[in-house]
């Protein structure tokens, strides 16, 4: 194994991390959380 | 501030400090834009001192404007947000001051050996290996405080903003490292570690990361606190933040060599450079249709809120600016718009209509709130402000859209024999005009920061600086 497979191993691995990633937030069991994390600047402070 | 008061306030220390520093640099450096866009309309105002001329004035205006305004900017911002959304006070606070005199450290240091011409010669990275040491520490300072702070959080999550910070922290301190690796030859001159076509990709991955991780991933972390805040409504799509932020992290690395286009850099990589460029469309409209979609229902706020229509403002440069990136990566587009004004035009869009624009509306929301008021000393200087900044920045990249595909396009008309139709003065001549619309555009411009600059000050002087206190309830996300 020389070093081009090292580099086509990580730009695949990081094609498939990224797809991952997009499934992953997509999952309709974290609405609820990303709900809950969007309201995060609005209660930060005491106005 | 005593030690039981560390659980009750937030330490706002450096954010007041570099909130002001701010808006200061922000006069200065652009101050100094006007200035060379006079010397490129007028030439005599080199008045034919090495020290007074364009190419030594040209990094001073690029470092104060990037790394003094919007590197005291976004300082300010990620101290302030990184604690209201963890809702705990900063980590190391005497760490976080060091922070703020280190970095003003460095930007005096280059305001006096750039005029002085020592320079590294590469571009945004000119500082010599000295102060980029300086910088080295103090950077280091910061990671440690921003992420101490999100380790001691009392919230789980981290909010997104945070992660675009992270992400700039990380990718700078990555990017500064690997671009100024250079031999020292005496105090103030060095040689760069590679050479020839190397030291060119190096330099423009450099370059290209500085404009996604500096310029753009660490405002829109800005943005996903101070738009929501302003327009008081969530963010509209908490899972397009985290697939874009990702987007961006995985596509910006690829992206600089379309600055190299038609060079020695082998054939594929300037491909590669432009099919990632126009992929990199995707992830930047995702940040840009979220924020604009944060607005919806909202939309009324715009008539009466001057803050937030700079933040809006800012977003549609943001679109704009990053459409036409994608489009001028496109080697055929490059072949006309490369070494032309287009490119200046292109990155005043970006850095005056949207990294300038996003910054003052987010400095805009946290000078009062930092000094105990409810809003600034004038609303109607914020208006007057965006005014003249709008249609600053319209004047100012309209002009260099003409001039540059003018010259663009001068440049590659040939006569029926092969030989060139205009020679390269009447390309020139053919610019002069739109460097002067240019310098007025800018000249409307630093006015509108002028205006923001008293209005700062008058806050100040109306306020007290009195510390926030951290909310008691601890919010369940």
């Amino acid at each position: 194994m020389d070093i081009t497979d090292l580099r086509i191993i990580s730009t695949v691995g990081a094609l498939i991390t990224f797809v991952g990633i997009w499934v992953w937030a997509w999952l309709g069991r974290h609405k609820k959380d990303f709900e809950e994390a969007a309201r995060l600047p609005l209660e930060g402070d005491e106005e | 501030m005593n030690a039981t008061n560390v659980d009750t306030f937030y330490d706002d220390w450096a954010v007041r400090k570099f909130t002001v520093m701010a808006v200061v640099w922000g006069v200065v450096g652009m101050l100094m834009g006007v200035f060379i866009a006079a010397q490129l309309a007028y030439p005599e105002l080199n008045f034919g001192l090495p020290w007074t001329s364009f190419g030594r004035l040209r990094p001073l205006h690029t470092n104060a404007v990037i790394f003094a305004f919007g590197g005291s900017a976004l300082f300010a911002t990620s101290y302030y947000v990184v604690q209201r959304t963890s809702q705990v006070r900063l980590a190391f606070p005497l760490l976080a001051r060091y922070t703020f005199w280190g970095y003003q450290a460095v930007i005096v240091l280059a305001a006096i050996t750039l005029p002085l011409g020592y320079t590294q010669g590469k571009e945004y990275a000119e500082l010599e290996w000295p102060i980029d040491l300086l910088l080295l520490v103090v950077w280091v300072m910061y990671a440690i405080v921003f992420f101490g702070t999100i380790a001691n959080r009392k919230i789980k999550h981290i909010y997104v903003a945070n992660w675009f910070y992270a992400a700039f922290i990380i990718v700078v301190a990555l990017l500064h490292i690997v671009n100024s690796a250079a031999i020292p030859s005496e105090w103030f001159r060095s040689y760069s570690a590679y050479s020839g076509a190397q030291d060119a990709m190096i330099q423009w991955w450099y370059g290209h990361n500085a404009v996604g991780f500096f310029l753009t991933a660490a405002f829109l972390g800005m943005m996903y606190y101070f738009v929501p805040k302003q327009a008081q409504r969530p963010v509209y799509s908490y899972r397009l933040s985290i697939v874009h932020f990702w987007g961006l992290i995985f596509t910006y690395m690829w992206a600089g060599s379309h600055h190299l286009h038609y060079t020695a850099l082998p054939d594929w990589t300037q491909s590669v450079g432009m099919v990632l460029s126009l992929i990199l469309l995707a992830p930047s409209w995702g940040g840009m249709i979220n924020g604009m979609m944060t607005m919806s229902g909202a939309w009324h706020k715009l008539r009466d809120d001057p803050i937030l229509r700079f933040m809006i403002v800012s977003l549609s440069f943001y679109g704009m600016s990053t459409f036409e990136g994608p489009m001028m990566a496109i080697k055929t587009v490059n072949a006309l718009s490369h070494y032309t004004d287009w490119t200046v035009g292109h990155v005043h869009s970006g850095a005056l209509g949207w990294v300038g624009f996003v910054s003052m509306g987010s400095l805009y929301f946290l000078t009062p709130r930092l000094w105990g008021l409810k809003q600034m000393y004038s609303t109607k200087a914020i208006e007057l402000h965006f005014w003249l900044a709008t249609i600053g920045v319209v004047l100012y990249i309209s002009a260099m859209w003409i001039s540059g595909v003018t010259a663009g396009l001068m440049w590659r008309a040939i006569n029926e024999d092969g030989t060139l139709t205009y020679t390269f003065v009447e390309s020139v001549k053919a610019m002069h005009p739109f460097y002067v619309i240019r310098m007025i555009g800018g000249l409307m411009y630093v006015s509108g920061m002028i205006i923001m600059l008293w209005n700062v000050i008058k806050t100040v002087q109306m306020g007290q600086a009195t510390p926030a206190k951290i909310p008691a309830v601890v919010a369940h996300a």
